[in-house]
């Protein structure tokens, strides 16, 4: 019938609407991934930053001063800070930092840790090559670990209208507790 | 249009007779309703009950606000969370009560009214259609609105955090609705707009199906009337807009009771996203709730100035594009989220675009009246006041359209100036003018002009005086969703008290209206309005047979 026929085309219309909004979770960490929207940074690699110094782009242009911000979630009895507060360094070139974690509680704490970047805008240009990111890392009573981050910003940085203000980056780390049997976190 | 028409009238005729006129007994009728007309009539009975009480919460907040320092809320706190009830749970009382008066005139007034009222009366009418295309899908999406309603009301007395009840926003956004409010009231008032959503959805399916299939012969597309337009655009934002909503809230749902983290940075989310989705929703929401007012005021300007309406598939279409365009502007409601300028920019002139439509829907109104004989009944009253109010705040929207502008007004009263414009004045005003155009026709009844005009012209004062300070209190930067104001405020808000009050006074003539015209109106004619009544209502009786349309009119 023609009724049913129009009826069903609507209610699979509304149905495939309902799975747009389902989709749009791994669609928006997609999205944020590709673009470094809001922040998100970007993966790099030794061989892009071999590239990079190839094509005589490292070490050029402004200094920048990258803070480093940490912090740990309500109820997380760990102490969480970076070995340096701030470095200055120029595009394109590799540099390390150290983030100290300590469990300062009488049992082991298992956390995992959420980063950003702030200005947003500078997400896409802050490339790291390894970090602690996601990752679960379960300290026992007082044990202390050093972690570190290796970055770059990427050349390319300079060339963005949208970042040609930015003096300074913030790389912002957050610990968070990961829910576990035992774990009083 | 040639039409043909059978009724005849006839009352209490056996049950074996089956004219167009016979009516089932009371609990059929209204409990078991399949009739568009009096599903039609049992919406807007609902959505002016929902209305007086969301409007009695905004009364509340009136009150409390017509000076600074803190008067009764404390006091009603302690009516709510008990007698120990602290300053906190205060506080929480107050963002309860901005929740329940955002929730419920969006999902529980305006959209029942001007939709499942106005849309389920006049649309089958307006085409042709003995009725609607799905009846007893009908009851069902009136019947879903009954229990949301009634478990949005009950999570008021059940614990949301701070204290009793949902204290989140309209906008529910997490982590506010996630971590920061325990307790059922928030599950509750989640369920409620599952629940209402879906009975908006299955409404929205009758109404495309109605449309697309139904139309008596000769009733082109291009031949509709522009309220049939208006709610066939909007079924189709309620379509593309509503499953958006049920599943952000899905997700707020499972975050708060099963351990996900779809919002929650904790676990990798991103409360942003909530937030991306809300409005994604929430912006076709806004057409959704004031084309359909479009379509009302098209009809009734058309109808008394004897003309028919000024570039009719300019209207129509302009419709079609301010829903088409109103999906890609959310963001504009989230300017101060952090965007880089090129997105800002893209927003503020996506956004700006949508003015476009709109002012073709202006001109066309002013147009429809030019050169018209026009006739300044109530109806027509309303829809002027209703073209110049929705275009005040329309102006003070393409302002806030602008992202580096939004940086400053963001979350002050000149929002809530704005929206209360384009909504509690623009689609308020075009509900109360379908009101009067059709009261004559849905209840055969006259009401009395007089009261009609008196309560157009103190309700037009006492909402103005209520909202229009709000631009001065926003641009002085009075942040919104606060029930205490430092003393620089205090004059402006005293005004919109005092304007509140007139309002309610102007409510309380309509309400009068309603009960003089039942007990003494005049019997109304078929068509009351004259030669520019040129719909298929005014062909048929008032009230209309229980049936029309059994012998379908002809439209050349």
């Amino acid at each position: 019938m023609k009724h049913g026929r129009t009826a069903k085309i609507a209610l699979a219309v509304a149905f495939l609407m309902f799975g747009v909004g389902f989709a749009s979770v791994p669609l928006y960490r997609m999205f944020c991934q590709a673009t470094g929207f809001g922040g998100t940074t970007m993966r790099g690699s030794e061989s892009e930053l071999a590239a990079i110094a190839a094509g005589g782009r490292a070490g050029t242009g402004r200094q920048l001063s990258i803070r480093f911000d940490s912090n740990i979630a309500q109820g997380m009895p760990w102490e969480f800070k970076p070995e340096q507060r701030i470095e200055t360094v120029r595009v394109g070139q590799k540099q390390m930092a150290i983030f100290i974690a300590r469990n300062l509680s009488d049992k082991p704490v298992t956390g995992r840790a959420t980063f950003n970047v702030t200005p947003d805008q500078s997400g896409a240009y802050f490339a790291k090559i390894q970090c602690f990111c996601f990752t679960e890392q379960t300290l026992q009573p007082g044990q202390e670990v050093r972690m570190p981050v290796l970055y770059y910003i990427d050349p390319k940085i300079l060339d963005d209208q949208d970042n040609k203000d930015v003096q300074e980056i913030t790389l912002s780390y957050t610990f968070y507790p990961v829910e576990k049997d035992g774990n009083q976190g | 249009m040639s039409t043909t028409i059978t009724a005849d009238g006839g009352h209490g005729h056996a049950h074996d007779h089956h004219d167009a006129d016979h009516k089932p007994g009371f609990f059929a009728r209204w409990f078991l309703s399949t009739n568009h007309k009096d599903i039609g009539t049992l919406y807007l009975i609902f959505a002016i009950t929902a209305g007086v009480i969301g409007g009695a919460i905004s009364g509340l907040m009136r009150a409390e606000l017509a000076q600074p320092g803190i008067q009764y809320l404390h006091l009603w706190a302690q009516w709510s969370d008990g007698p120990t009830a602290t300053l906190d749970q205060a506080y929480h009382l107050w963002n309860v009560l901005i929740t329940a008066h955002g929730l419920i005139m969006v999902f529980f007034m305006v959209m029942p009214a001007i939709i499942g009222g106005f849309g389920n009366w006049f649309v089958p009418i307006m085409i042709g259609a003995p009725d609607m295309a799905f009846p007893r899908m009908n009851n069902v999406s009136f019947w879903l609105l009954i229990p949301a309603f009634l478990l949005l009301l009950g999570s008021s007395f059940v614990p949301g955090g701070t204290g009793n009840g949902a204290g989140t926003g309209w906008t529910v956004y997490a982590p506010l609705s996630t971590s920061g409010s325990a307790g059922p009231a928030v599950d509750l008032a989640i369920l409620s707009l599952h629940i209402a959503g879906a009975g908006s959805i299955l409404g929205a399916v009758n109404f495309i199906t109605t449309i697309f299939n139904m139309r008596a012969p000769g009733m082109t597309l291009h031949k509709m009337p522009l309220f049939v337009w208006s709610v066939l655009v909007t079924a189709f934002l309620l379509l593309l807009a509503l499953p958006v909503l049920a599943a952000a809230i899905t997700m707020l749902l499972t975050d708060r009771n099963f351990g996900t983290t779809f919002y929650d940075a904790a676990g990798g989310g991103d409360p942003e996203l909530y937030q991306h989705l809300f409005w994604f929703f929430g912006h076709p929401e806004v057409y959704i709730m004031i084309l359909p007012g479009f379509g009302i005021v098209s009809q009734i300007i058309s109808t008394f100035s004897r003309k028919p309406v000024f570039g009719y598939l300019g209207m129509a279409y302009a419709m079609v594009a301010i829903g088409v365009v109103g999906f890609v502007v959310w963001a504009h409601h989230m300017f101060t989220t952090g965007m880089t300028v090129n997105v800002k920019m893209y927003f503020t002139a996506a956004t700006m675009v949508i003015a476009v439509p709109t002012g073709v829907k202006i001109f066309s109104w002013i147009a429809t009246m030019w050169g018209g004989s026009i006739s300044f009944k109530t109806p027509m009253v309303w829809a002027l006041g209703f073209v110049f109010l929705f275009t005040v705040g329309g102006v003070t929207g393409v302002v806030l359209a602008n992202g580096g502008v939004d940086d400053n007004m963001h979350d002050t009263y000149y929002v809530v100036a704005h929206f209360h414009y384009v909504l509690s004045l623009g689609a308020v005003f075009s509900l109360f003018a379908g009101f009067y155009y059709w009261f004559p026709k849905m209840s055969g009844r006259m009401y009395s002009e007089f009261l009609g005009q008196l309560h157009f012209w103190v309700f037009f004062i006492g909402v103005n005086l209520l909202f229009f300070p709000m631009h001065f209190l926003g641009l002085s930067g009075m942040p919104r969703r606060i029930p205490d104001y430092p003393q620089a405020y205090a004059y402006w808000n005293g005004i919109a008290s005092h304007g509140y009050e007139i309002m309610a006074v102007g409510v309380l003539i309509f309400f009068i209206n309603i009960i003089w015209a039942f007990a003494a109106g005049k019997k109304a004619g078929d068509n009351p309005w004259g030669e520019g009544a040129t719909t298929l209502e005014w062909t048929l009786s008032s009230p209309p047979p229980y049936h029309q349309f059994e012998t379908l009119p002809v439209i050349d």
